[in-house]
């Protein structure tokens, strides 16, 4: 089974946001970035499950500049078999998707995977653009995957539940929580990583139809307002009076 | 800017505030550019024709649901909906159904696509609008500009306010055609209250709470408000509570009207999916949790006795409104 798994670099949670240029540009400096834990945690790892149930390649594929390629380096050592770098810093959803669907286009991949949205700008729509760029099926948030008999058997996330679905490969499919567990690279996987095949490739000229004009920072919280212990009636009274949430 | 068409789906028949919601937002951007709000609805449901009252000019209705996960399928009706229409913008409440079309029908109308649009539209050109929405988990929030001949955008709860001025509308039905790629096996609905991403009151238990035995006067406070329950993610981990009800970072990003936080110590992952509630309640014993910085009203003290306390308070207020 041919798999591709889709990787973004996001900055670190713990990050403190700031811009630049008139509030127009995310200030990267000091920023520390890691692998989308979407698409480590869950696409990636769910990939080399059903290689090692199905036999197969799993290749990852990661749309940004070469200063990225200690992440893709990363998703060698948990376990990928080769990577793709498409040798651009994409500035939307639109223009990723499309880097990828074109290299993805030729290689006949049976699944395609990435996760359910990266953690800075949480878009959630490469996997969704890919699939129409390729027409195939597409499910959003997937919290369960297994491949039978050609089939992709998997948990969609819908309000207050689940919805099992059977599709026929090839599909692509967007992870969440829930769909594999966490893999820690070991040092063999490191050292391996530095051998396994890294291609780049050089991207098609895209403009896109999204662009983010400024940013800006929510209005401070005016502070809390502590209520003491034994008067919770207050508590309940602010919120119905005041606040008029209850 | 050409029509916009806004679409909906109704459950057991009805429609939910999102949907009723998204249907206001069309017509105030239609009521700007001076074009028409179509409506389409995709369920079964007789009250199609109520959504005039919120701002619908026409009403559009599939003769027969088209399953959300046939994600093709619902994007090329649309998409030829949009067409024959003469439709500029297109666009729906944020949930499952969009997660899984946005995408896909932006690239079908080559235009942009904006997930979880905050406000209404400013700069509203032929071909091109503003909208804003909040990005880095919260932290900031993002003006961006989004252009094509059909604009597709899914919305974040109260992006608009409901307006309630029209009159019913007659409802014409659209002939859905194709058939099924994906195969719907099993729906599992697994809470019977409100599903968190739509709720409004929110009472959430962390690590603080112990053990999972203890979270009858979590449940008892929730039965009290009316609200849904959550949990921090080290509780569903340990499977203390089921994976659903996990909020943050890694799990659902939720923006109620009241989140009451207890036993939560209020790390930024957690934050990064309640932060946008309109009211936080914190219940803590540590006078430096960070949830306290982040927070309306704090309690300080032992959630075990305070709790319940606050389960009586709110008790006793309901009875006397009643
Ligand atoms: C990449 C990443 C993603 C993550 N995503 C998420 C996420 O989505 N959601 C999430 O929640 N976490 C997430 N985390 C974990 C997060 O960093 C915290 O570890 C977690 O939120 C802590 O959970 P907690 O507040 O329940 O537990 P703790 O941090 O252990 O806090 C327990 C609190 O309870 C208080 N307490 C204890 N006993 C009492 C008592 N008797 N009365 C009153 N108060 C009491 C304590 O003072 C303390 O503040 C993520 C972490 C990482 C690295
Ligand atoms: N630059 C990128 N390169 C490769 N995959 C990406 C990139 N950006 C996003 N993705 C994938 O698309 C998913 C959703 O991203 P987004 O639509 O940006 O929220 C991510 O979880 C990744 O799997």
């Amino acid at each position: 089974m041919k798999i591709l798994v889709c990787i973004s670099a996001t900055p670190d949670t713990t990050s403190k946001i700031s811009f630049k240029n008139n509030d127009s540009e995310f200030n990267t400096d000091g920023i520390q970035f890691i692998l989308n834990p979407y698409d480590e945690w869950y696409a990636l790892v769910k990939a080399l499950e059903l290689k090692e149930k199905l036999g197969g390649t799993v290749t990852v594929i990661h749309v940004g500049p070469v200063q990225n390629e200690p992440m893709i380096r990363k998703a060698l050592a948990i376990g990928a078999d080769d990577a793709v770098r498409v040798n651009s810093t994409p500035s939307s959803s639109y223009e990723t998707a499309h880097q990828i669907a074109h290299y993805a286009g030729s290689q006949n991949y049976e699944l395609i995977l990435s996760g359910k949205e990266t953690i800075d700008y949480q878009s959630g729509e490469v996997g969704s653009m890919i699939s129409e760029l390729l027409t195939l099926p597409y499910v959003a948030f997937a919290s369960q995957l297994d491949i039978q008999n050609g089939l992709a058997i998997c948990n969609r996330d819908i309000e207050g539940g689940v919805e099992v679905l059977e599709i026929k490969l090839p599909v692509v499919i967007s992870a969440s929580k829930g769909m594999a567990e966490q893999r820690i690279a070991n040092m063999k996987g490191i050292m391996m990583a530095k051998s396994k095949p890294l291609v780049i490739v050089e991207p098609l000229p895209m403009a896109s139809n999204t662009s983010i004009l400024s940013y800006s920072l929510p209005p401070a919280k005016k502070g809390v307002k502590m209520i003491d212990a034994d008067h919770m009636d207050e508590l309940v009274r602010m919120l119905h009076e005041h606040d008029k949430v209850i | 800017m050409k029509n916009i068409l806004v679409a909906i789906e109704s459950f057991n028949g009805e429609f939910k505030k999102s949907g009723l919601q998204a249907v206001s937002y069309g017509k105030e951007v239609a009521l700007s550019t001076g074009a028409s709000c179509i409506v389409i609805v995709n369920g079964e449901t007789s009250k199609a024709g109520s959504l005039g009252i919120y701002g619908a000019d026409r009403v559009l209705q599939f003769n027969k649901p088209i399953s959300p996960a046939d994600t093709q399928a619902l994007t090329n009706q649309l998409a030829e909906l949009a067409s024959i229409n003469s439709v500029g913008m297109i666009v729906m409440p944020y949930n499952s159904t969009a997660r899984g079309i946005t995408g896909r029908l932006s690239i079908k109308m080559k235009s942009g696509c904006v997930t979880g649009v905050q406000k209404l539209p400013t700069n509203i050109e032929s071909e091109s609008v503003v909208v804003s929405r909040s990005v880095f988990a919260g932290k900031a929030t993002a003006a961006i500009k989004v252009s094509g001949p059909c604009i597709v955008l899914s919305l974040s709860p109260n992006a608009s306010q409901l307006k309630t001025s029209g009159n019913e509308v007659a409802v014409e039905t659209i002939e859905v055609k194709g058939g099924e790629t994906v195969k719907v096996v099993e729906s599992k609905i697994v809470t019977g209250r409100t599903p968190l991403p739509e709720a409004e009151l929110v009472v959430s238990g962390g690590r603080g709470m112990k053990d999972p035995s203890n979270w009858g006067i979590i449940e008892d406070l929730a039965e009290a408000l009316g609200a849904t329950t959550a949990c921090s993610r080290p509780v569903a981990d340990s499977h203390w509570r089921p994976h659903y009800e996990h909020v943050g970072q890694t799990g659902i990003a939720i923006k109620p009207n009241l989140y009451i936080a207890i036993g939560i110590s209020g790390a930024i992952q957690h934050l990064a999916g309640v932060n946008n509630s309109k009211v936080i309640v914190v219940i803590n014993k540590d006078p430096e949790a960070p949830f306290f910085k982040a927070a309306d009203y704090g309690v300080c003290g032992d959630l075990f006795e305070i709790v319940p306390r606050l389960t009586e308070a709110v008790k006793k207020f309901k009875h006397s409104n009643t």
